[in-house]
């Protein structure tokens, strides 16, 4: 049943969220540290897990898949309900951001792909 | 408009949202198949669209300030957004992603920490000096998933919130549109570079979009490491990023 990913999913998201604060509130910092991306690891062990065992049925894949696929239009809805205006102000700096980001990614494409083969070859 | 149907709008705010939603994600996908020939991916018009609608509208919480559509406030809020976000994660095979080799786990760090050192020299340089905006506009240099989730778990302001979006989707917009012109130039032209690729750009829509218009058959390479990228992002920027900017400011 379709309902036994979304539970699965639900449950890494709150266990991952939990531990997020719970170190949080460990280090003294009133924030969820890292609590997605748990949830994230803990869903990709459970769901191996669980399918190496033969437990993972596809409606069931089917109720975390429909949420993997819907992730752009939350991603749009995100978009939508931000103080954009409050960010105009700051246009030529997200640019910036973004753009230096890319060119200098972009560059180190080059060098770790070239180091990649290398180390195929050497082998 | 007409109050019963206003508030059959707002009541069932979330179906409003789905379907407003739903609407915005066809007219930006017909605009990317028709108006750019697929070179900019319809999620990044979509994207735009939604950021252009919330500088219209211009509240703090964007289109979700309007009575009629606070829906797209819940659904764009951090309980289903974060649902999302994890179940993407769901069917990248550990196994998978550990043959492709130690190069994709560098050139996630590297994509990651060279985003957060680029993105959070930047805001320094235009007068930010406290670790919180900057380490989410850090983030957002990232993408435009790590810098609000960052943003959030730290309690960046919106302002900067949307500041951090605003730098991923410049971001993501640009890989799409330079993958197919420097592709070449840099070597992408097999699956370890796409991969390595991936690991480095980290944006999906960006690198599924600029794969796709690039070669087809390297997309499935790029999207795996930058399919961990996001995740990674989440779980390092609130954590070991904004310890490293506090202890630095």
């Amino acid at each position: 049943m379709p309902i036994y990913g979304t539970a699965l999913l639900a449950a890494c998201l709150l266990v991952g969220v939990s531990t997020g604060k719970l170190l949080g509130a460990l280090l003294g910092i009133d924030a969820d540290i890292g609590g997605v991306g748990v949830a994230m690891l803990l869903l990709i062990f459970c769901s191996d897990w669980l399918r190496r065992r033969g437990l993972m049925s596809p409606p069931s894949e089917n109720g975390i898949l429909f949420w993997g696929q819907i992730y752009v239009p939350i991603v749009v809805a995100m978009a939508a309900s931000q103080n954009v205006r409050g960010a105009l102000g700051g246009g030529v700096m997200a640019f910036l951001a973004g753009a230096v980001t890319v060119v200098i990614c972009f560059a180190l494409v080059k060098i770790l792909a070239r180091a990649g083969r290398n180390q195929e070859t050497s082998r | 408009m007409n109050p019963i149907v206003e508030k059959v709008l707002a009541d069932y705010g979330l179906l409003t949202a789905f379907a407003l939603v739903g609407l915005t994600m066809a007219c930006a996908y017909w605009a990317s198949d028709k108006l750019t020939r697929g070179r900019l991916h319809g999620s990044a018009i979509a994207i735009l669209i939604g950021l252009i609608l919330a500088a219209v509208v211009g509240g703090k919480k964007g289109v979700a300030d309007l009575p009629v559509l606070a829906g797209v406030g819940l659904m764009g809020g951090a309980m289903l957004r974060d649902l999302a976000i994890v179940a993407t994660a769901f069917g990248v095979k550990l196994e998978e992603f550990a043959r492709s080799g130690v190069i994709g786990a560098i050139s996630l760090l590297a994509g990651l920490f060279t985003s957060f050192l680029v993105g959070g020299l930047i805001a320094y340089a235009f007068g930010y000096r406290d670790a919180v905006s900057i380490t989410t506009i850090g983030a957002g240099a990232a993408t435009y998933i790590v810098g609000p989730v960052t943003g959030a778990a730290i309690g960046a302001s919106s302002e900067v919130i949307a500041l951090s979006i605003a730098a991923g989707l410049v971001k993501a917009i640009l890989v799409m549109v330079l993958t197919p012109f420097l592709a070449q130039a840099v070597g992408l032209d097999n699956p370890r570079a796409a991969m390595v690729f991936g690991g480095l750009m980290g944006t999906n829509s960006g690198v599924m979009a600029g794969l796709a218009a690039t070669d087809p058959k390297l997309v499935p390479y790029g999207a795996m490491t930058a399919t961990f990228f996001t995740g990674l992002g989440c779980l390092l920027g609130p954590s070991l990023v904004f310890m490293i900017n506090r202890a630095l400011l």
